[in-house]
């Protein structure tokens, strides 16, 4: 679980209205480069437009123009700051 | 084909506008069907340009670069490398970005551009673009990226002259030459450098990105919130399914009263004989069957196709995905299984956009389960035959009982979708990873465009099957003819009707009698066939309307109501459908899955059939 204490280390992490920039995604795996091709790459900024629930999975983020909906498990896979 | 025909492929983001340029460019010139051993679609297209030259286009199926991670992607992929055998490569590429959103199109032209076949970028969407406050300078966008840009609206008349002129002007030899160069995949470290040159060029063109519109903004602050777009979603649905059984209401109607009274015409204008049942009983009764459909699938498709359009359906699928992942399907199952309570045909069609193929394979096993419109006719002769017509707390039984039979589907459904998670772990990495794009007004232009085509896929598929399927049921229901001086009617004799006696034995325990047992094969074809088919065992005749009311009248004194209980319950899960399961069969490219369904549903209907009828019986006992 996300420890709110901390500020959020993934995009999982984020709730509806805050924003972000991503630092990385660890791997090189077919997710990680999906990731990366829709617009997930270190220095884009991000912002949270949406989550469901009950457990903020699906979220719905705000990426360089563009809009995608991510699974909680692929939502963690971005690492931000 | 010609030799001589230039080969062009189409290559960009989904939901860049690639199809609407197809479409704009190929007109009706198109062929649909599938690449060899795989069910993604291939969509071909032809046209002729002023100068006599013609063009064969490919529209391959989107993507955001060319490492897949689909079915659909991998064809992207291979097409362009010529890779499939199937497929000559294309000699040049058209990479269709969206203006709207160049930053994702110019990265994937830069990872396109490396695989060494000629290109030409088309930024499309111009329109949209300019009046959010998006400029470029082409010129320079051309020369950094070193390929010809074209801007297009390909959703406005004449949006796409500037590409065709443009191919018009090129040397016909201008691709003689194969590209030589070796092609690797991409590593996550391309992709980021291909990201960063993509900034690099849109900044030296001059690039003003397009302001977000606050009204999507603000749209989606509802529509994406977990409750009230949870609450416009189910409104919008109850909306949906009104209409679709209202409106859709008259012209069934018309269908049907079409089909009886030319049945009857040709049953009076030629002479008795085996042609001529076999064309009013068999054909005409078989096509009717289909066509009486197509007013239900229009006004769903209608719709389907606006919310679509619109950018609305991605976020449908975003709000139900966790509801549906705690059963093992994705929320991209939603709209085949929404489709299927019209028909599972065009459902289980359109499962091809749901990426993963263990999740598309569960939508199609449970696709059936949603209540079809075929089930309607059954339920509404067996609902008057045995529910009494009174209100309970201010709602009519009778409605109650139909809500609760697609009540029943939607939850079996569930149900199964569920154990197969059970059955086959939690291995698989699912993907979600949707793009909701900016919503838009629906194009009337490309909405009919898209329910001619869905109609003409329907009528030509199903369409096919069904009447193959009728016209076999047609003769086993019919031969052999009775013998002279038999009593019975004549269907008792024939070859469904000793299968249906045989069958009798095994449907016993679950409350069916012979004559139900009998209707239950020719309603295989098709399931509302069934209601005709007990008219016919119980020597009643006249038109449809006639035939239903007198037999509710007459299964309801000689039926037990527990044997009217499991029959509805049995049709709640039979797959009394034989043009679904060839469908499966065509969609999964084997007979393990057609197979599979048909064991299991009708395990379903003969298990949901006995309890009903055993409970129904203890009841009645019992009261």
């Amino acid at each position: 679980m996300t420890d709110l204490t901390q500020p959020p280390t993934t995009l999982s992490g984020l709730r509806a209205g805050q924003s972000a920039v991503v630092d990385r995604i660890d791997a090189d795996d077919v997710l990680a480069r999906r990731l990366l091709e829709i617009g997930f790459f270190p220095g884009a900024s991000v912002e949270l437009v949406a989550s469901m629930w009950p457990a903020h999975d699906p979220v719905a983020v705000r990426v360089g123009g563009a809009t995608f909906a991510l699974r909680r498990q692929e939502a963690e896979r971005v690492k931000i700051r | 084909m010609n030799a001589a025909d230039l080969r062009i492929a189409l290559v960009g983001l989904p939901n860049c506008g690639k199809t609407a340029l197809f479409n704009r460019m190929t007109g009706s010139r198109q062929k649909v069907a599938n690449y060899p051993g795989v069910t993604v679609e291939r969509k071909e297209g032809y046209y002729k340009s002023a100068s006599g030259r013609r063009y064969r286009l490919l529209d391959l199926p989107g993507t955001y670069g060319l490492t897949p991670t689909t079915l659909d992607e991998a064809i992207t992929r291979d097409v362009a490398l010529g890779r499939l055998t199937s497929e000559p490569r294309p000699e040049t590429i058209v990479l269709v970005a969206d203006a709207t959103h160049l930053p994702l199109s110019l990265r994937l032209a830069l990872e396109v551009k490396r695989i060494g076949l000629p290109m030409i970028v088309v930024l499309n969407m111009t329109d949209l673009a300019r009046k959010r406050g998006y400029t470029i300078d082409c010129d320079r966008l051309s020369k950094e990226l070193g390929t010809p840009v074209i801007e297009t609206v390909a959703v406005a008349r004449g949006g796409a002259d500037a590409l065709i002129s443009h191919l018009d002007s090129l040397p016909s030899d201008f691709s003689a030459t194969p590209p030589t160069t070796e092609w690797r995949e991409p590593s996550a470290e391309d992709v980021q450098q291909t990201h960063a040159e993509a900034a690099r060029i849109l900044t030296a063109s001059g690039y003003r990105e397009p302001a977000r519109s606050e009204f999507i903004a603000a749209a989606d602050r509802v529509l994406l919130h977990p409750f009230f777009g949870l609450l416009v979603l189910g409104t919008l649905l109850f909306f949906v399914f009104q209409a679709v059984f209202s409106w859709a209401a008259l012209p069934m109607d018309l269908i049907d009263a079409g089909m009886v009274s030319l049945a009857e015409w040709v049953r009076g204008s030629m002479p008795d004989g085996p042609l001529r049942s076999l064309l009013a009983d068999g054909i005409i009764a078989g096509v009717g069957s289909v066509i009486i459909f197509l007013p239900q699938i229009i006004i769903l498709f209608a719709f389907i196709l606006a919310l679509e359009d619109s950018g609305y359906l991605p976020r449908a699928a975003y709000l139900l995905d966790r509801m549906m992942g705690s059963v093992g399907l994705s929320g991209r199952a939603f709209i085949p299984l929404l489709s299927s309570f019209a028909c599972a045909i065009p459902g289980i069609m359109a499962t091809r956009t749901i990426p993963s193929l263990r999740d598309r394979l569960a939508t199609i096993m449970v696709a059936p389960l949603m209540t079809c419109s075929a089930r309607l006719p059954v339920y509404a002769l067996l609902i008057a035959a045995f529910i009494p017509d009174r209100d309970v707390g201010g709602f009519s039984l009778q409605g109650m009982v139909l809500f609760a039979l697609y009540f029943a589907g939607v939850a079996g459904a569930l149900l199964v979708a569920w154990v197969l998670k059970k059955f086959r772990g939690n291995s698989d990495t699912h993907l979600l990873m949707l793009e909701l794009p900016d919503y838009q007004w629906p194009r009337f232009g490309n909405l009919a465009f898209g329910l001619w085509e869905r109609a003409r896929l329907f009528l030509a598929r199903a369409g096919g099957i069904i009447l193959a399927l009728m016209v076999v049921l047609w003769f086993l229901s019919t031969y052999p003819a009775p013998p002279a001086g038999a009593t019975g009617p004549a269907i008792e004799y024939s070859f469904a009707g000793q299968l249906g006696q045989a069958l009798a034995v095994v449907l016993a325990p679950i409350g069916f009698n012979w004559q139900i047992s009998i209707a239950l094969i020719p309603g295989l074809a098709a399931r509302e066939v069934a209601v005709g088919a007990l008219g016919t065992v119980y020597a009643l005749s006249g038109d449809e309307d006639v035939v239903s009311t007198a037999l509710s009248t007459v299964i309801a004194s000689q039926w037990s109501l527990a044997t009217g209980l499991a029959l509805l319950a049995w049709y709640v899960f039979a797959p009394q459908c034989l043009a679904t399961l060839a469908v499966v069969k065509r969609e999964t490219n084997s007979w393990r899955y057609p197979l599979i369904m048909t064991v299991y549903l009708f395990g379903l209907a003969y298990l949901a059939a006995f309890a009903t009828y055993r409970i129904a019986l203890w009841f009645s006992v019992g009261g």
